[in-house]
């Protein structure tokens, strides 16, 4: 499968994980999104956000308890929490919100 | 309880079996399989280093693994213990732990 | 997992990263295995150690630099890492020459405090020889 936006078409595996994750861009975002039948909301972003800045510093995705305390510490007690973060990514905080943020597939069953 | 520390790369190529027994506990046994096996033949340059093994516990060697590379077992290191394969999964099972060198 | 199964479980890491795929499968052990909340150390030894030297720069063989995610195992729970004295002099290195790794210290207010632990050869093997588990990379 593949995503398109524009000119760009960015190829996915056959779980829409991009192959080739620099080409993520927020309209990517957007499109993959759009196919898991996620309506990116601001409270999304501040997932996706700070996924890509973990992703940036570490080159690999945070512990789902790293995203609980940095959620609580960045936007309140009621966002780090799993109920909260499911609520936005029903497929889960750690597989649906990686491959919105252009993450690769994380390699657990975290 | 004792650990039993498998080797399985010859020591004329990785550092493996020194770092291995480098790092024996008390009573520890080593246990030479694949291409470690080399290792067993006496007069070679490693040969002083199964004797410091020796020194601290057993030393066993896959009798397979030797037949395979035509080291005899007259040639082996004295001390030396040959053991087939239900020997190794005794060993196994009589250890607390095993660590393999890989 | 339930109470009173937790093991002491040791990773031995003894290979370079990048010339073999031991290094990076290591690490992704130590982070996945995270979840299970077991007593986990992990030992860099021989040359593993250089698994933890500052500067790795992998843009020009075209394999990813997962040095960074070293970093992170504070995040994920791990609590002991020990590199071996011997292994580092033995190939003209010393402490200077690793990253530095660092953890969160939630019973000293969230403080940042140096992660590994440099060992000699002889307390590396008694650590060795308490593990319920060794898993080797």
């Amino acid at each position: 499968m593949a995503y398109q936006v524009g000119d760009v078409v960015a190829e996915a595996d056959e779980e829409g994980y991009l192959q080739d994750i620099s080409l993520w861009s927020e309209e990517l975002a957007q499109a993959i999104a759009k196919s898991e039948n996620v309506e990116l909301s601001p409270e999304h972003w501040e997932v996706i956000n700070f996924l890509r800045s973990y992703y940036a510093e570490y080159q690999i995705a945070p512990a789902v308890r790293i995203l609980l305390k940095e959620m609580k510490k960045s936007f309140g007690p009621e966002k780090g929490d799993q109920k909260y973060l499911y609520s936005l990514f029903p497929y889960g905080p750690a597989k649906q919100a990686c491959k919105i943020a252009g993450l690769p597939k994380p390699t657990g069953c975290i | 309880m004792s650990t039993l520390h498998i080797v399985n790369k010859s020591p004329f190529e990785r550092n493996a079996l020194a770092s291995c027994i480098g790092h024996l506990g008390n009573d520890d046994a080593v246990l030479l399989i694949e291409d470690a096996v080399v290792a067993a033949r006496d007069g070679s340059t490693v040969a002083p280093l199964i004797r410091e093994a020796l020194t601290n516990g057993p030393v066993y060697v896959l009798a397979a693994d030797l037949a395979a590379r035509a080291i005899k077992r007259e040639g082996v290191i004295a001390g030396m213990k040959l053991i087939d394969y239900r020997g190794f999964v005794e060993l196994a099972a009589q250890h607390a732990r095993t660590q393999s060198w890989l | 997992m339930a109470e009173g199964i937790k093991k002491k479980l040791l990773y031995v890491n003894r290979k370079a990263p990048y010339g073999t795929i031991y290094a990076l499968e290591g690490l992704e052990v130590v982070l996945v295995g995270a979840a299970f909340e077991q007593d986990v150390s992990v030992a860099f030894l021989d040359d593993g150690v250089f698994q933890l030297l500052d500067g790795q720069d992998t843009a020009d063989i075209g394999v990813k630099n997962f040095s960074r995610a070293y970093k992170a195992l504070g995040d994920f729970e791990v609590r002991k890492v020990y590199v071996e004295r011997e292994s580092l002099a033995e190939r003209g290195l010393d402490s200077a020459d690793l990253m530095q790794i660092t953890y969160e210290d939630e019973n000293d207010d969230g403080a940042e405090k140096p992660l590994v632990r440099l060992i000699d050869r002889r307390e590396l093997a008694h650590i060795m020889s308490e593990q319920d588990v060794i898993l080797s990379f």
